[in-house]
């Protein structure tokens, strides 16, 4: 029962502000967790694929390197040529973005470009192992493009997770039981203030009351008193009990509110 | 991680060994800028760690780069750096050499993806 809670003024208006609150907040936990649900699944996916791809590109690179080492053995070394002939990138990868459940994941695509970039490599010999080795490195190279965009999506998606997993657990073992607290705490309070106000009401009644008695019993000893004259001289004013008796309920009435 | 921020990345840039460095080139992903300024770099024996970590940190703080590939025994030479970097762009891909077999076990991500498989 105790615990956190807001600093609130205890009203009836606080009490239904903080009840709507606590229902956002219970909706929002249930929005949030299915996304992370969603997004876990999607994680999943994309966990097992890493893995796999990522084992199939150390077989690639293995057969890439050994057409590359077919390549220096017919042609001799060819790396500082092709190093001074490289000018503009004909290979190159195009962004895409694709969206789940809000989170933007970015793909990326291969986007090739016929050059004339290495025209002359392998002229005297070994030109078609250049160009057969050419083909290998590209698909290898296809290949750790694939790789690095769903890469990338783990990277992002394992970030999102556990941002909205951070969320998910604040709202539920922070933001609800402090909302809570706040509502159970001004119940408390409304209730212990009804309390106190019967009681105050009580109080007043009893005390009215008591006065009222003892107004009462004064007229009624005056009456007395006056009877006592009457006694001694009874014909002299007939009307004035009459009288004080209508007094004393004037005077009653007035006095008593309920 | 704006949506802007992927657009114009569509180079790939490599650092690597002679022989990964050319047959990257022969595929095609060389680009030299003004300046001369290459997306690749050779490693070979006598390069130093420093040039290794500044190109590193060149080629991931340049934003038409979308993909850095690096061997993996050079990325054994500069790992704490490696291992620090989270950036979703660039991606870094750890490539295996032909001198160096991969080895799963070594590559940051792959770690990442057997501690969250292991539990």
């Amino acid at each position: 029962m105790s615990g956190a809670r807001e600093n609130i003024f205890p009203t009836r208006m606080a009490l239904t502000n903080t009840k709507l609150r606590l229902k956002g907040a219970q909706t929002g936990h249930s929005l949030l967790a299915k996304k992370r649900d969603a997004l876990t699944t999607r994680f999943r996916a994309i966990l097992r694929k890493v893995d796999e791809a990522k084992r199939k590109m150390g077989r690639v690179m293995q057969l890439a390197s050994f057409s590359l080492a077919e390549v220096t053995y017919a042609t001799g070394d060819i790396s500082y040529l092709v190093q001074e002939q490289a000018k503009t990138a004909t290979f190159r990868v195009k962004a895409r973005q694709e969206n789940v459940s809000g989170v933007v994941l970015p793909t990326f695509e291969v986007d090739r470009v016929a050059g004339t970039d290495f025209n002359l490599t392998g002229l005297g010999r070994g030109g078609q192992q250049v160009l057969k080795s050419k083909e290998v490195y590209a698909k290898a190279v296809e290949t750790l493009v694939e790789l690095a965009s769903l890469q990338t999506a783990f990277m992002i998606l394992d970030e999102v997770i556990r941002a909205t997993n951070r969320r998910v657990n604040a709202i539920e073992h922070v933001v609800i039981p402090r909302l809570e607290n706040t509502i159970k705490y001004i119940m408390s309070e409304l209730d212990e203030m009804d309390r106190e106000e019967f009681f105050r009401l009580k109080k007043v009644q009893g005390k009215k009351k008591r006065d009222a008695q003892a107004e009462d019993a004064r007229r009624a000893a005056i009456a007395a008193e006056a009877d006592d004259e009457e006694d001694s001289a009874p014909a002299f004013e007939p009307p004035e009990p009459t009288d004080t008796n209508s007094d004393l309920l004037s005077s009653k009435d007035a006095d008593v509110i309920f | 991680m704006s949506t802007q921020s992927f657009k114009d990345r569509n180079l790939l840039a490599v650092i690597g060994d002679e022989d990964t460095i050319t047959g990257m080139l022969l595929a095609g992903i060389g680009q030299i800028g003004d300046h001369g300024k290459k997306n690749f770099l050779v490693v070979d024996t006598k390069t130093q760690v420093s040039t290794i970590e500044a190109s590193f940190e060149e080629f991931t703080e340049r934003n038409d780069i979308a993909i850095l590939l690096i061997n993996q025994h050079i990325a054994e030479k500069i790992r704490p750096t490696v291992d620090k970097y989270s950036q979703a762009f660039p991606a870094l891909l750890e490539i295996p050499s032909k001198d160096h077999p991969y080895d799963p076990a070594k590559d940051s991500i792959l770690k990442r993806v057997q501690k969250l498989f292991g539990e």
